[in-house]
């Protein structure tokens, strides 16, 4: 699994690599590798605690913090800043950790290089952007929805305990958010969809990416079609480690996905009305 | 009192004494996993040990006293009483469901022929009174022995109602309940050496309750960040110092220790010590704040040390030094290596409490395929054992365990992959003055004792 992704990115990088930096770069790649599948794993983990009823603070804490020591990582040996200068404005400066939603939502025409691969289209109103920086590839696009994953979340997380149902639903989701810019873009639509499907179908735009179910665009399949859910087995010698009973990551969403009438996990209006939008965005990705 | 240094260590031969269910009545729960046990804990003289589970029940049992002039015969554990602290709840407001499970009990010391006992699930503590009937009034002038009423015209005497024996009934009855104190989870109580006040400590929070009030308690902890985005440190466990009533512990996340003084100031965000080990960058990871958070802390019974459990280790620290422990035992290294698959299968959240033998010379802590970990402080040792049906047969001396690490397995040790992750031990107790101890797998309490010939 592994070293299928690597090669791919030696085979498009050149001809000429010397037997030493190759093995450098492949040490350093798995561990960028390593390292943002532990990212991606953890946004999961944090999403899922948005879906359960009960979120265990002390988790959510210790979760978000590692997601956050990774971002800074990534941003010190610059892939985070890679990422983030592909949406470098005015005003927004490449060291900003946590990058705006606002940014991320930015259309088309304002940058010339790298953009961002939005598989979600919601109600119209996203523009689709594709990686052009091929290093990059299977990296910045999960940063990206990633790092759009962790502007909004993490407040979700918090909040959740605390707000009064009243709050609770679509006001919540908007006050957490980052970036001011947003307010304008949702206002641009037809008004149809509140927060919440945008939140749900970033969160489900990392799912769709890793799980590699069939997109539009036959570039974005050849381009994941190899990355599958085994990737996340890093300990190979522990066979015995992934107990049955444990869900792990993928379970609970495999199980949320087709049918929102699950008696085992609605429990709150907030989740039902949730499901019913991954339902919904569900089918227009499917195009069904 | 068993002399360490010239005998075998108890540990080396302690046995079964029995493997208890928690649930006693098969009959009254339809939910396997309301059987888990999620708390244990012996009372201040060791007569009495009660355990909750997830289902909000409270089981006590009680130490049998026939051959009392034999203290070191074997001890058996009855059960005492049973009954439901909590009932699952729903809050409206925030459409969550409030779990019934017994996160901590706390026992008050005995003041008079009944017991009490703190117990808290999420979001409220009660005090339970445990008392024993065993004398019923007989002979009542105006009613009958079933309890109908006479008809007057009928009674032509007058006689005195007596006291009668009869077999003893334990009753609990819910003496008060301490509800509305708190916004998160509660994770512990302790009950304060003034035997007036008690604390209790949710992720944000701790609050400083009077045993008699109810309606009101004091924030004395709140770590909650204006903005909750900022949020990076919650508090996992709190106590208070065994003799000194102005002092208390609690731990965070990022596995340091703050110590509080009371007298200082009403709010106690301002610690008196900080107790934090410098980390080691050799074993740096992504991993290294999770495996830091304390999960227990617990004070020595002299009251001169404290005992914090992180994911991979037990410290002992002298309440005199703030800036690294004086002990550090390793619980299971040999997980240091799979962190990774640890996070993934969420096994790294686990918290395991850990607890102080009578004399603090001991002190024990649980872990993974029903093992259970005791560490001679003093003897510099530490042993491994198994707490499960098929290692555990009664007046069996236990075998010590070896997990093999890596290379080549010996006979007998069990390697790493082969660990049952589901079998974890997170809750140990030692009773205050013996060498019994109690530990309690996922539904199963097993009370273990030094074997005497």
């Amino acid at each position: 699994m592994f070293s299928k992704g690597t090669k791919r990115k030696f085979s498009d990088g050149g001809e000429e690599i010397s037997d030493e930096s190759l093995l450098g770069a492949r040490v350093a790649s798995s561990y960028s590798l390593q390292r943002q599948s532990l990212l991606d794993m953890s946004l999961i983990k944090l999403q899922l605690c948005h879906m359960l009823v009960e979120p265990n603070l002390c988790r959510s804490v210790l979760i978000a913090n590692t997601v956050r020591q990774i971002q800074e990582e990534m941003t010190h040996d610059g892939s985070w800043h890679m990422v983030t200068e592909a949406f470098c404005s005015a005003g927004q400066s490449p060291s900003e950790r946590l990058v705006a939603t606002e940014v991320l939502c930015r259309s088309r025409e304002q940058d010339a290089e790298p953009k961002l691969f939005s598989v979600i289209s919601y109600e119209g109103c996203r523009e689709e952007e594709v990686v052009a920086d091929e290093t990059l590839c299977s990296v910045s696009v999960s940063d990206t929805v990633s790092n759009v994953c962790l502007a909004g979340r993490m407040g979700q997380c918090w909040e959740k305990s605390e707000l009064s149902g009243v709050e609770r639903d679509e006001e919540a989701l908007e006050d957490s958010r980052l970036g001011s810019g947003e307010d304008e873009e949702i206002d641009t639509e037809d008004g149809a969809s509140t927060e919440s499907p945008k939140t749900i179908g970033q969160v489900f735009g990392t799912f769709e990416i890793k799980n590699g179910s069939p997109g539009p665009d036959s570039a974005l399949e050849e381009l994941f079609s190899d990355v599958d859910t085994s990737y996340y087995d890093l300990d190979t010698m522990l066979t015995g480690m992934q107990s049955a009973p444990k869900m792990g990551p993928y379970d609970l969403l495999d199980s949320l996905a087709p049918s929102h009438s699950s008696p085992s996990i609605v429990s709150t209006p907030n989740c039902r009305s949730d499901l019913n939008e991954l339902d919904h965005i569900m089918e227009i990705i499917v195009g069904s | 009192v068993t002399d360490l240094r010239v005998m075998v260590p108890f540990y080396l031969k302690i046995h079964l004494v029995e493997s208890v269910r928690n649930l006693t009545d098969v009959s009254v729960s339809a939910r396997p996993t309301a059987d888990i046990i999620s708390t244990v804990e012996f009372n201040h003289s060791g007569e009495l040990l009660a355990t909750g589970d997830k289902g909000g029940r409270v089981v006590i049992f009680q130490q049998e006293t026939e051959n009392k002039s034999q203290p070191q015969c074997r001890s058996e554990y009855n059960v005492y009483s049973t009954f439901q602290s909590h009932e699952p709840e729903f809050d409206y407001l925030k459409s969550l469901e409030i779990e019934e499970k017994i996160n901590k009990i706390r026992w008050l010391p005995q003041k008079n022929a009944a017991q009490f006992l703190l117990s808290t699930n999420d979001k409220t503590i009660k005090l339970w009174k445990i008392s024993e009937r065993d004398k019923r009034p007989e002979g009542y002038n105006l009613k009958e022995e079933d309890g109908r009423y006479r008809d007057a015209a009928t009674i032509t005497t007058l006689r005195v109602p007596v006291f009668r024996p009869m077999d003893l009934m334990v009753e609990a009855s819910p003496r008060r309940v301490f509800a509305n104190g708190h916004t998160y989870h509660i994770n512990s109580i302790s009950v304060n050496s003034d035997n007036e006040t008690y604390l209790s400590a949710d992720d944000l929070r701790i609050n400083l309750w009077h045993l008699e009030i109810t309606d009101r308690s004091f924030n004395v902890v709140d770590i909650k960040p204006a903005n909750m985005e900022e949020l990076t440190e919650v508090i996992t466990a709190a106590e208070f110092h065994p003799h000194q009533c102005n002092t208390f512990v609690y731990s965070s996340s990022k596995g340091t220790i703050r110590l509080c003084d009371m007298r200082a100031s009403a709010l106690c965000d301002k610690h008196s010590k900080l107790f934090e080990e410098p980390e080691d960058p050799s074993n740096r990871s992504f991993f290294s704040e999770i495996i830091s958070s304390i999960s227990d802390v617990k004070f020595s019974h002299n009251g001169r040390y404290m005992m914090t459990r992180d994911y991979l280790s037990v410290k002992i620290w002298d309440l005199n030094m703030e800036n690294r422990p004086v002990e550090t035992y390793q619980v299971h290294e040999y997980l240091r290596s799979k962190l990774c698959s640890l996070y993934e299968n969420d096994c790294i959240f686990d918290k395991f409490e850990c607890c102080w033998n009578g004399n603090d010379s001991v002190v024990m802590t649980g872990s993974y395929n029903n093992f259970f970990r005791m560490l001679d402080r003093s003897q510099r040792r530490d042993v491994t054992l198994e707490a499960s049906r098929e290692s555990c047969k009664p007046r069996q001396v236990l075998k010590p365990r070896r997990v093999c690490a890596g290379g080549k397995r010996k006979k007998d040790e069990i390697s790493v992959d082969s660990l049952d992750f589901n079998k974890k031990i997170l809750h140990t107790a030692w009773h205050p003055q013996e060498n019994i101890i109690a530990v309690a797998t996922t539904n199963n309490l097993y009370i273990f004792q030094e074997k005497v010939n």
